[in-house]
């Protein structure tokens, strides 16, 4: 079972072997709404946390995707470029934005876990 | 009061509906210290008949281009434009329209906006062009912040035949957005070359053609420099009609092209409103400023047109946007593109062809008067001349003939001495060869 | 999916009763209209030029070869095309536009007679100022009225646009803080500024912080005061703002921006709702652009040109971008370099000398109103909308209760449990034949409609658009969402797919590629 962890900007990350893998949650992409275009970092770009990773379009927004944890830029979902949409309709798995090189695995303990993050959007209404 | 339809009664009765006494009472908000009682110093309202007396009075105290021969370009170019642009223009849903924020309704601006995008990029030879800009040099400064964020460097690069007014806007763009301008010298007809000075931190160059001397380039292989180096190549275009001859900037390797359009469908306007063109490639498109329309489909599969690519803009991306511009020059957009209509591949052909004539034919003659050689090894409708005297005193004795002989660089370049007796001269289509021969011996004259 | 994609379920001919499919796709008056590039006669023209006489190129081997690409259309075709292509708009010359913010008002075609007299419009910016000496006079004339209405001393004319108005006043702001030694790194906006506003202080180094608006709808002071400090170049204000009200308190956050030593930059986007009656150096304001494509009607052209002219305050005159025009020992001259009075000019900030064609149409429209038409052109657009608020208040919610400037404004709860949308509901108003008023701005409320009816609107217009909306509202209750989600219906083309534009941006037309023939040919 993937441990699953949340941002209060509505980021996901997820351990994958040594690499966290991030995206934006279900959340973020309907208040986003169709997806045109993501911007992803360069391979090998360190970010921090809490710093901005990548950026998501939609036809009326542009939105920052922040880093839940720190870390060095291992992979970038190139599937994106073709196919943004993925990113409303899979958000969890296949709109994945970038899996990055964990510098601090301790980051992920005081991030939200799946229960939490569920309370904090109902709270956002 | 003629545009005001509310009657007192409809006042009273709204004023009533409302519940207040009297509109003072919806402006009690105001602080008092800053209420006026009375009416500003200001004249009365005033019928058609005085305010075009006013008006027109103020009009006639000019010398209009067209009461004299008239030689006038360095930036802007008197050509002539068909009667039906202006009525076209005119019309009440293109004059009184809006930015096209609600396609269903904004169909006709849409549709005219894509048609000048690829008029734009058809003549520059690029891949795409915006919707507009204010004018050529915003369009410029413009293509060099653009040219900063697609290189992620901060120096730009000016060649000394960029036209002053567009270093200057470049200039104060740099100072206050935060990025290095090197320009280089002035140095009309002389080999500028600009290679030796890219390097590894260099943004862009940006190189005008025709330059602002008139002197045509190839600037292929200063493209090839700039790519080698990583940076971008901006080519300005002062005279867009020169693109009906000459090659363009898309051909040379250029990656921005910054122009103005005013030559095409708008008049010259003491300066103003001009028309911006804006084009670059297709991998740079998120990184363009400006407005962009974009073809699209309705709920019933009809091809149409939306504005797109907006969340580059002010309206959304805020503090992030590509550049703050909002309104920018639609309805000269509107103009160049039915004038380009009519024009059509031919008509823009011949109309480049009658203007190197008429050129050709001016720098002939003048290189007949005594003292006056021409700087120019090529040009298009527009060369500079070195007179024997400085040239500021000649043009105003000229302008006392009524004869508009061109524009002394002096007027540019007033602390540069050694560029005070070169004369800029254009000629268009408009010119007769009457008004060549007035030219000729005025200067004769003014020269004896 | 998108919302838009159901509407496809609805059954049309309800919405369109009697109208069938056409052989020639056209419906009647609305015609469909090809690209020029789908016209294309190749050799034809709509313009007679003489054959140029032979003559020696001097081009110097840097010609065009190869086609450049343009279609060749006759004049009939062209005015046809561009004719078909007006009529799929909708214009203040249709119908009221109450976009809010924007000052749709009627544009007098006076402006357009003047603006093409041969002595205004025939003029070289660079011919010797000695031929142009009127033109010189009507700029005169023009920054006199603007420095009368608004009581400020000086005007930058140069500026494009009000967007480029804003850069110019910040930038002149910025240049003053330096030249004190005392350059600071923080502009205040408010959170219910207009998005320029933000891109421009960005734009000019400065870091952005937000200042949010208080429960009536007017800027936080206490907020803003908080945030005041020796690092605040300047706060960014509307007035009134954009929530159609007037900054009451504009007076004493003056005096708290002055105490701060930062300057008070106001967008006069709003300008309308007040002049003739209040004049901005009053409020302690030292820095304002002006649209006059919206205050002073030159027309809105679909996007432009604008002008954006900006007032400035003694402190700031000196830094006003070049050309100046001065009262010199000889008359009026134009400066154009950094000499003499425009020593410290900040430099140029467009080409030539500014947006001189709308100068003459602004200045036709303000002397034609005079000092009195002014003033009632204030009166009678916060007249106009206030009476339009007290026709929709019942129906509609107000976030702010009670009287507005020129525009007013009315969030989304009226919709609740509609199903509707603000979208759905600004595209119901398309079929009814009005152009929606602005939606979701300012941010500050939600799903925000904001309507500026403008004075040139009749009281019967007002009451014909209130009860439409009325019976739109009543529509939504009933509990048709359907019927607004399938909107707009009868019009050139129905709601597009914004989607597919931004996703795959197909921004020119493109020759279509050989055809198979060619290519087999080969």
């Amino acid at each position: 079972m993937t441990d699953l962890r949340f941002t209060k900007d509505h980021e996901w990350v997820r351990l994958d072997g040594d690499l966290a893998v991030i995206g934006i949650t279900d959340y973020a992409q309907s208040q986003l709404g169709d997806v045109v275009y993501v911007e992803l970092p360069e391979i090998g770009r360190r970010v921090d946390q809490g710093k901005e990773a990548a950026v998501v379009e939609s036809v009326k927004a542009a939105s920052e995707v922040y880093a839940p944890v720190s870390g060095e830029v291992a992979e970038v979902n190139d599937a994106l470029a073709a196919d943004p949409a993925k990113v409303n309709a899979d958000p969890m798995g296949e709109g994945w934005f970038v899996k990055l090189r964990l510098a601090d695995p301790k980051q992920l303990d005081a991030l939200m876990d799946e229960a939490a993050y569920q309370r904090f959007v109902e709270e956002q209404h | 009061m003629r545009y005001l339809p509310l009657t007192e009664a409809d006042r009273g009765a709204m004023l009533k509906a409302i519940g207040v006494a009297s509109i003072d009472a919806l402006f009690a908000e105001v602080p008092a210290e800053a209420r006026l009682d009375g009416l500003l110093d200001l004249p009365r309202v005033a019928g058609e008949i005085e305010v075009e007396r006013a008006i027109g009075h103020m009009a006639s105290r000019n010398l209009a281009a067209g009461a004299a021969p008239f030689f006038v370009g360095g930036g802007a170019y008197r050509h002539h434009v068909p009667a039906a642009v202006d009525h076209l223009i005119q019309r009440g849903e293109f004059l009184t329209s809006y930015t096209p924020y609600q396609p269903e309704i904004s169909q006709g601006t849409l549709q005219y906006l894509f048609e000048f995008q690829t008029q734009v990029a058809l003549l520059t030879g690029m891949e795409v062009a915006n919707a507009s800009m204010y004018d050529g040099a915003t369009a410029c400064a413009e293509a060099v912040m653009m040219a900063n964020r697609v290189t992620g460097r901060k120096k730009a690069m000016l060649s000394g035949g960029l036209h002053p007014h567009y270093r200057e806007v470049c200039a104060t763009y740099a100072r206050f957005v935060g990025f290095e301008l090197t320009a280089q010298d002035p140095a009309p007809g002389a080999d500028e070359d600009l290679v030796p000075l890219i390097d590894g931190e260099t943004s862009c160059v940006v190189v005008q053609n025709p330059d602002f001397w008139g002197e045509l380039h190839d600037w292929s292989a200063l493209a090839e420099a700039c790519h080698d180096q990583g940076a971008l190549l901006v080519v300005a275009v002062t005279e867009i009609v020169s693109l009906g001859a000459v090659k363009p900037p898309g051909e040379m390797g250029a990656d921005i092209v910054a122009a103005e359009g005013q030559s095409i469908g708008n008049a010259l306007n003491f300066g103003g409103p001009y028309l911006g063109l804006f084009a670059s490639r297709d991998r740079f498109i998120r990184q363009m400023p400006g407005r962009l329309v974009g073809q699209t489909v309705d709920a019933e599969g009809r091809r149409g047109w939306v504005l797109t690519l907006s969340t580059r803009e002010q309206h959304i991306r805020r503090e992030r946007a590509t550049s703050n511009i909002c309104t920018n020059s639609g309805l000269c957009a509107l103009a160049f593109t039915i004038h380009l209509a009519l024009l059509g591949e031919a008509g823009l052909v011949r109309l480049a062809r009658l203007n190197h004539t008429a050129a050709v034919r001016l720098a002939e003659r003048l290189e007949l008067v005594p003292g006056v050689r021409l700087v120019n090894r090529r040009f298009f409708n527009e060369f500079t001349v070195r007179l024997p005297a400085p040239a500021a005193p000649v043009v105003e004795a000229l302008a006392k003939k009524r004869v508009l002989a061109g524009i002394p660089a002096s007027r540019l370049y007033p602390h540069r001495p050694e560029l005070a007796d070169l004369l800029l001269v254009a000629a268009t289509e408009t010119v007769t060869g009457d008004d060549i021969d007035r030219f000729e011996e005025g200067l004769r004259e003014v020269l004896s | 999916m998108n919302d838009w994609s159901r509407a496809l379920s609805v059954d049309r001919a309800e919405a369109q009763p009697g109208s069938g499919a056409t052989f020639s796709g056209n419906r009647g008056l609305q015609i469909e209209e090809k690209l020029i590039f789908d016209e294309d006669g190749p050799g034809r023209c709509g313009v007679d030029l003489p054959e140029p006489p032979p003559f020696k190129a001097r081009l110097g081997g840097i010609e065009r070869h190869g086609p450049i690409g343009l279609p060749g259309l006759s004049e009939p075709q062209v005015i046809r095309h561009f004719t078909r292509l007006s009529q799929k708009n909708y214009a203040i010359d249709s119908g009221l536009y109450p976009l809010g913010s924007c000052t749709m008002k009627h544009n007098p075609r006076l402006s357009e007679k003047l603006a093409r007299l041969p002595g205004l419009a025939d003029i070289h910016p660079l011919q010797p100022l000695s031929t142009v000496p009127g033109a010189l006079e009507l700029i005169d004339k023009l920054a006199h009225w603007l420095k009368i209405l608004t009581g400020m001393p000086a005007v930058a004319l140069s500026p494009g646009a009000g967007a480029h108005g804003e850069l110019c006043g910040m930038m002149t702001i910025r240049t003053a803080l330096e030249a004190r030694g005392d350059p600071r790194r923080r502009v205040l906006v408010p959170e219910s500024a207009h998005g320029t506003n933000p891109a421009t202080a960005a734009a000019c180094g400065y870091a952005v912080d937000s200042i949010p608006a208080n429960a009536r709808g007017r800027v936080d002071g206490k907020a803003l005061e908080a945030k005041l400090g020796p690092d605040v170049a300047a706060l960014m204000l509307t007035n009134p703002n954009t929530c159609g009200l007037f900054e009451d308190e504009i007076v004493e956050i003056a005096a708290a921006v002055h105490r701060a030593g930062a300057f008070f930059y106001c967008d006069g986007a709003n300008f309308n709702a007040i002049v003739g009656r209040v004049r901005p150096a009053d409020l302690g304001i030292d820095c304002m652009h002006l649209n006059l494509h919206k205050t002073f009607s030159t027309p809105h052209g679909g996007g432009g040109p604008g002008s954006g002219p900006v007032m400035l305050a003694a402190g700031l005159a000196p830094y006003a971008p070049l050309p100046w025009l001065v009262h010199g020992a000889n008359g009026l001259e134009l400066v154009e370099h950094r000499a003499g009075p425009a020593e410290a000019a900040i430099g140029r900030l467009k080409g030539f000398h500014g947006q001189i064609g709308m100068f003459v149409r602004a200045l036709a429209y303000m002397m034609s109103h005079g000092a009195d038409g002014l003033r009632q052109v204030a009166e009678d657009a916060v007249l106009n909308a206030n009476y339009l608020r007290v026709l929709l208040e019942g129906e509609l919610s107000l976030p702010f209760p009670g009287p507005c400037m020129h525009e007013v404004l009315f969030d989304d709860r009226f919709l609740q449990d509609t199903g509707v949308t603000t979208l759905d509901f600004a595209k119901a108003l398309i079929d009814e034949g009005y152009h929606p008023m602005t939606m979701y701005f300012p941010l500050i409320v939600h799903g925000a409609m904001l309507i500026e009816p403008t004075e040139t609107e009749s009281k019967a217009t007002l009451d014909e658009f209130a009860a439409v909306v009325k019976s739109l509202a009543d529509a939504a209750h009933a509990g048709d969402p359907a019927r607004f989600r399938a909107a707009p219906m009868l019009v050139p083309r129905r709601r597009l797919d914004e989607t597919a534009a931004a996703r795959k941006p197909v921004l020119r037309w493109r020759p279509e590629p050989a055809n198979r023939e060619a290519a087999e040919a080969d």
